[in-house]
């Protein structure tokens, strides 16, 4: 047995695209050293930016040789029969055996060299590996048939042991040299194998391990902060990145003038982190201070000032223009940019963003003035009129992603209520599940009257969201409304909040037939509704047997109320009492569907078996006790009622025949257990519950 | 005493040209981008192997600030160096060209960051690098695989410098219009202040829509012309003057995103035909 190195050395690999290639690295060989039957010990693989290793451990010397016989025709049959045998096994006639008149063909495999066998998955791996994006390169890219490589492959190390595994791929060969550092360490290294890469290569300037590099690049930014009296920003995605752009990576601290932070500081931490991939820095207060870590690629040989001044200079120059822009921004009240919106398209269907905005305000005042929303209707429908302004800013075109913030800042630097700018800031919040809900009340009037209307006004012009199709983000829309409505307490009929949304829509478009549409248009989004309020409590840890079980009731379209109810269920059918009720439930709804039971209006022929007196007794009590429980939403009430029937409808059971051969009896009893059977449905349908 | 922008020019001529690269002088034409050259676009074409280099002022109309950014320009210059088939060791020949303009790379942080290149007016991309030095972009570094929509075979090395970012780096100048042109005194504001403000103006409040509309139908159909006739250089030529007409336009803000798309769209046909013609004529085509 023995240890095998790979390293694949290209020109540099784009950071976003190494981590997959080490993993499909590994996967290609493990899977190929298997179909070739070389066993080997645990895979490693590692990526520097201009290197994929692999380390396999412990690969057995051979692959096991292997004897295998296959049956062929009899030795009469016709010669189109041993034709078509002697293809398939790659012999002639006279290598088969003849046992008692059937032909043998007897293989042997030798087992393969280690080497042998690497080389051929090497190989293989190369040729066709899943880069996402592969290129070719110098004089072969003459030909069709070039090598293919994420960027343009130089070398190829192979060592198995101390031995080099042979490989030649469109004119590279494998050897035993690498290269360190490009600066540093520029000439050439050679490698004894396994036992020496790693430590050759970090005296030259490479830490081949990336986990190692992450590592120190977060240790070694916090520090740089820490010694400038500050605190480090995580960012573990710029941590990756980094440590996908360094070999040897060198945190270094720079500053840049305090000037630039009048800009809002999203706006500096973003061009800092997506343009120039710094770490940023707040001081002891938690403010943004003016200071950012870069990683360099090198030990500088002035100890990274020249690298810290460059940096420097080149943030000041982009904080300039964000400036430039922020500044151009302030001047403009939002006001004046709302009007600017009658210039965008918001989608050709439906008008334009001030469109759009007219609609949203018009809902969110709705929202308050109906009462779902406590708050003051003037300020709502300022807020919804300058939610979408920043749209046109310098700013937000720049950094499309601060849509919001931006607005925010705007709104606050010139003089609207702190309610407003929160308003405008987080109306696009939550954006799906998962993400911080809104609780002021300004913002989820203005966030769900924009989310609501985006819902009503593509499904009223047929751009509903179809299998894996979502262009307008619909579902997450809907799943955000959700959130917004469950997490406030929100209690609104969505039935006319979303015939409000399309009246308000058909008021734009002043169509003849919008009364029709609205009908027809309205079931639609509420059945959405429906299926993702099934899909966010399942993903929230509800069981969706519970769900259907309150919803087949029909008519609930008060969100708050209906998850309440599907919690008390829960609770309740976990309980020793729910899920005896439930069987007991089954029970009688099976013996009504075995006798295809309707019903009768016959109850009281004959005298009463004491159970079913007692029955008759406790359903007496508990029908008008759960529907009270229900009508005041006491919905744990409502389970306590049918809670009371446990023990009666058990005793029933137990002592009573529902089929007796009295007929009245029967027809008695059978009306009986279908009253038992409504009472439960009518607080949830149990039937659809599983267990 | 660092380089001045013309000694910038003239250490990257004799380093390339020592590299034994043509140095050519700036194609006689408005364009975008040194990329737009015949002898990038054309010679990147076919099976000859091709070494050039050389400065190319580039036009980009709505980039213009009327001189009043430090960083942004309307006119400004590019160095392009094309290698066909593109060498081994094209990284190290390109870093050697820093080293020669006063980049130490043992002081700086070089770095190679992915950057893939794509002109749809051209039909053509490539992947590649931006070259960061220290945190700032100085070259355009990419590999050719397709140019007006042909295969390139072999795969041309593009190098596409900044210089006035280069220079003002090199020189630790933080105004463009600050750069030492030569070492007698001469800024680059004295060389061309005036011209980023008249052009400015000019690109953004005074060029003639009607007669921009009218040239780019007329080069369009001249490159139609020229097309018919076998003629790839002129067609690609008039696909060129397209493309700055179509800029300018994009500067007066008369063109609607809608349009935007059919605009490089029809740009695109051209000098994919441009050349297609080109390999044609040449006996370039399978």
């Amino acid at each position: 047995m023995a240890d095998f190195l790979l390293e694949l050395m290209s020109e540099e690999i784009p950071a976003r695209m190494q981590a997959r290639a080490r993993n499909d690295l590994a996967r290609l060989f493990a899977e190929r050293m298997e179909a070739a039957g070389l066993a080997t010990g645990a895979i490693d693989t590692h990526s520097t930016p201009r290197r994929l290793v692999l380390i396999a451990r412990e690969v057995a010397d051979a692959t096991e040789a292997a004897r295998e016989e296959i049956k062929g025709p009899r030795s009469s049959a016709p010669p189109q029969a041993l034709d078509g045998f002697l293809r398939k096994t790659g012999l002639g006639r006279d290598q088969l055996e003849d046992r008692d008149g059937v032909l043998f063909a007897v293989l042997e495999r030798p087992g393969r060299s280690a080497s042998e066998v690497i080389a051929d998955t090497v190989k293989s791996i190369i040729a066709d590996f899943p880069w996402p994006k592969s290129m070719r390169w110098g004089p072969n890219s003459s030909r069709t048939t070039s090598l293919r490589w994420v960027r343009p492959l130089h070398s190829i190390v192979a060592i198995l042991g101390e031995e080099i595994v042979p490989i030649e791929i469109d004119g590279i060969r494998s050897g035993a040299t690498t290269v360190g550092h490009r600066f540093h360490h520029p000439g050439a290294i050679t490698i004894g194998g396994v036992h020496d890469y790693v430590q050759k290569l970090r005296a030259c300037h490479v830490i081949v391990d990336q986990d190692e590099r992450e590592r120190l690049i977060r240790e070694c930014a916090q520090k740089a902060a820490a010694e400038a009296g500050l605190t480090l920003l995580d960012d573990e995605g710029l941590v990756v990145e980094n440590a996908g752009l360094t070999a040897w990576p060198v945190p270094l601290l720079g500053r840049f003038d305090p000037e630039f932070l009048d800009v809002p500081r999203e706006v500096i931490v973003l061009t800092m982190r997506t343009n120039q991939k710094y770490f940023a820095c707040v001081d002891e207060n938690a403010d943004l201070a003016p200071a950012f870590v870069c990683v360099a690629n090198v030990s500088a040989s002035d100890g990274g000032a020249a690298i810290v001044e460059g940096n420097r200079r080149v943030l000041a120059a982009r904080l300039a223009d964000a400036r430039f822009f922020w500044e151009q921004d302030l001047k403009v009240p939002l006001e004046n940019q709302a009007k600017k919106l009658d210039g965008i398209v918001f989608h050709e269907k439906l008008g334009t963003v001030a469109d759009k905005v007219e609609r949203i305000a018009k809902l969110a005042r709705w929202l308050v003035e109906s009462g779902v929303i406590k708050a003051d209707a003037d300020q709502v429908e300022r807020a919804a009129h300058l939610a979408k302004a920043d749209l046109v800013t310098g700013m937000v075109g720049e950094f499309p992603e601060l849509q919001g913030v931006i607005g925010g800042y705007l709104a606050e630097a010139q003089g609207e209520s702190k309610a407003i700018a929160a308003a405008i800031r987080d109306h696009y919040k939550p954006a799906g599940q998962g993400d911080e809900v809104p609780t002021a009340a300004a913002t989820i009037a203005v966030s769900l009257a924009d989310k609501v209307d985006s819902i009503c006004a593509f499904f009223g012009v047929d751009q509903k969201p179809t299998g894996s199709k979502d262009p307008f983000a619909l579902r997450r829309a809907a799943i955000s409304s959700i959130e917004l409505i469950i997490r406030n307490g929100l209690r609104l009929s969505l039935t006319e909040a979303v015939r409000g949304a399309l009246a308000i829509r058909a008021g734009q478009t002043k169509e003849s037939d919008s009364t029709h549409r609205l009908d027809r248009t309205a079931p639609e989004v509420l059945e959405f509704f429906a299926d993702r309020l099934k899909v966010q409590q399942r993903d929230a840890g509800v069981r969706h047997d519970l769900i259907d079980a309150v919803f087949s009731l029909g008519g609930e379209d008060d969100l708050v109320r209906l998850l309440a109810r599907v919690n008390a269920l829960q609770q309740f059918v976990e309980t020793e009492d729910g899920a005896d009720l439930l069987t007991a439930y089954k029970r009688a709804a099976n013996i009504l569907k075995k006798e295809k039971w309707e019903g009768t209006r016959a109850t009281g022929a004959g005298e009463l078996a004491p159970q079913e007196k007692a029955l008759v007794d406790a359903l007496e009590a508990a029908e008008p006790m759960a529907s009270d429980a229900i009508e005041s939403e006491n919905f744990t009430g409502a389970m306590a009622a049918l809670a009371s029937l446990r023990g009666p409808i058990d005793d029933f059971f137990d002592h009573v025949t529902v089929n007796d051969p009295d007929p009245p009896k029967r027809e008695r009893r059978l009306n009986l257990l279908m009253r038992f059977r409504d009472a439960v449905n009518r607080v949830a349908d149990f039937s659809k519950i599983e267990g | 005493m660092s380089l001045s922008f013309q000694d910038l020019i003239l250490t990257l001529h004799r380093y390339w040209g020592e590299q034994g690269c043509v140095i050519l002088q700036p194609y006689d034409m408005e364009m975008g981008a040194g990329t737009f050259h015949p002898a990038t676009v054309l010679r990147a074409l076919g099976p000859d192997a091709w070494k050039a280099a050389y400065v190319q002022p580039c036009r980009r109309p709505t980039d213009g600030r009327y001189g009043e950014n430090p960083n942004r320009l309307g006119h400004y210059y590019q160095y392009q160096v094309v290698l066909k088939p593109s060498p081994e060791n094209l990284q190290d020949l390109y870093l050697g060209s820093l080293i020669e303009i006063g980049i130490d790379p043992l002081k700086h942080d070089i770095r190679f960051v992915e950057d893939d290149w794509e002109s749809p007016t051209l039909g053509a991309w490539g992947l590649g690098w931006e070259v960061w030095c220290d945190g700032m972009e100085v070259t355009q570094f990419t590999y050719f695989q397709q140019v007006g929509g042909f295969e390139c075979r072999p795969v041309t090395g593009e190098l596409t410098y900044g210089l006035e970012r280069l220079a003002m780096y090199i020189q630790g100048v933080d105004n463009v219009f600050d750069l030492r042109f030569n070492n007698e005194g001469v800024t680059y504001g004295d060389v061309f202040l005036e011209k980023e403000v008249e052009m400015s103006t000019y690109n953004f409040e005074v060029a003639d829509t009607d007669t921009l509309f009218d040239l780019f139908r007329k080069s369009a159909a001249e490159c139609e012309r020229c097309l018919e006739a076998r003629l790839p250089i002129p067609a690609y030529e008039q696909a060129i003057k397209a493309s700055h007409v179509f800029n300018t336009l994009q500067a007066r803000g008369v063109i609607s995103v809608a349009e935007r798309q059919a605009y490089i769209g029809r740009v695109r046909d051209l000098a994919k035909a441009a050349c297609g013609a080109w390999i044609d004529v040449k006996g370039y085509a399978a």
